[in-house]
């Protein structure tokens, strides 16, 4: 899976090391969880699956900016003031990740749905982008 | 607000300790102490927080995807499991209409398959109220603290 050559989305793995994000209001990029993510494509676009848990419709935002598309979301539990950890595997209160989109794709339709803390994206292909199957004429 | 389970961003030691944590998990290594039921296993499905307060020992485990009915929550002899199964969507869920279509896989991160987690509970938690409720992914289980062990006031009588 790792070897496929011509990857339409490209993971963008080194978050924090990109200053350059504009529309980030804080100096400094807090530290983020990425989430876990499954990517497949069919004739008529890509479908990603993101686990979100403890994220809610509401604060879930996904950004397209150009050819990008971030996915970010704050993690809540909802938990009483007075909580004190003992264990933390989750040490972030922050979901971040994003991808670089190919120019195949339409990014003015994708269609997001969020259910139990796992978002689907669909996004797809843009018309002239789509396989066809070209007639061969028999002459 | 939830910075007590969740650490507050940009905290300068977190970034440290998630440093280690990424090393130990590298080389395997584990802390030196640590309870001989501790929970453990970085990266395991579902990652577990746990939290605790006057009233009750609060875990919340991070699964989500699945259905509620599904997951098996259960307490004995002080070890608290949390079990499921989580069925991979590849072939169900998202794009099931192209159920024959030739498909490209590109990532495959999410967790699939049976899971089981156990955490052992403290001595002060009484099993026999445990509550567990799922929302937006994330199971919480409350174990209440047993009567005797909530800190409570004493009144001094004055001997008169």
């Amino acid at each position: 899976m790792q070897g496929q050559s011509n990857t339409a989305m490209q993971t963008q793995q080194g978050q924090q090391a990109q200053p350059s994000q504009q529309h980030q209001v804080n100096t400094r990029q807090a530290p983020a969880l990425l989430p876990p993510v499954d990517i497949f494509e069919d004739g008529s676009g890509i479908t990603l699956v993101a686990d979100l848990p403890g994220v809610s419709r509401e604060d879930l935002s996904i950004g397209v900016d150009g050819r990008n598309l971030t996915i970010e979301a704050p993690l809540r539990l909802g938990e009483a003031d007075s909580l004190v950890s003992v264990y933390a595997e989750v040490r972030a209160n922050q979901f971040r990740r994003s991808f670089e989109l190919s120019s195949d794709l339409d990014t003015a339709r994708i269609d997001a749905g969020l259910r139990d803390g796992v978002l689907t994206l669909r996004i797809p292909k843009l018309e002239q982008a789509k396989p066809r199957r070209v007639e061969v004429r028999v002459e | 607000m939830y910075s007590s389970l969740l650490r507050t961003p940009g905290d300068w030691f977190a970034d440290f300790e998630q440093l280690q944590d990424r090393i130990d998990e590298l080389l395997g290594g584990r802390a030196a102490t640590s309870s001989i039921r501790a929970v453990g296993r970085a990266g395991a499905f579902p990652a577990l927080n746990v939290g605790t307060w006057a009233e009750a020992l609060e875990i919340y485990a991070f699964a989500p995807g699945i259905d509620p009915k599904s997951i098996d929550v259960s307490v004995e002899k002080g070890v608290l499991s949390i079990a499921g199964e989580r069925p991979a969507m590849n072939n169900a869920g998202a794009a099931n209409k192209s159920g024959s279509e030739e498909r490209n896989v590109y990532a495959q991160e999410r967790f699939t398959g049976r899971f089981r987690r156990v955490v052992a509970l403290s001595e002060d938690a009484d099993p026999s109220r445990v509550e567990a409720t799922y929302r937006n992914g994330v199971l919480k289980i409350v174990v209440p603290k047993r009567e005797s062990s909530k800190p409570r006031q004493i009144q001094v009588a004055s001997g008169s």
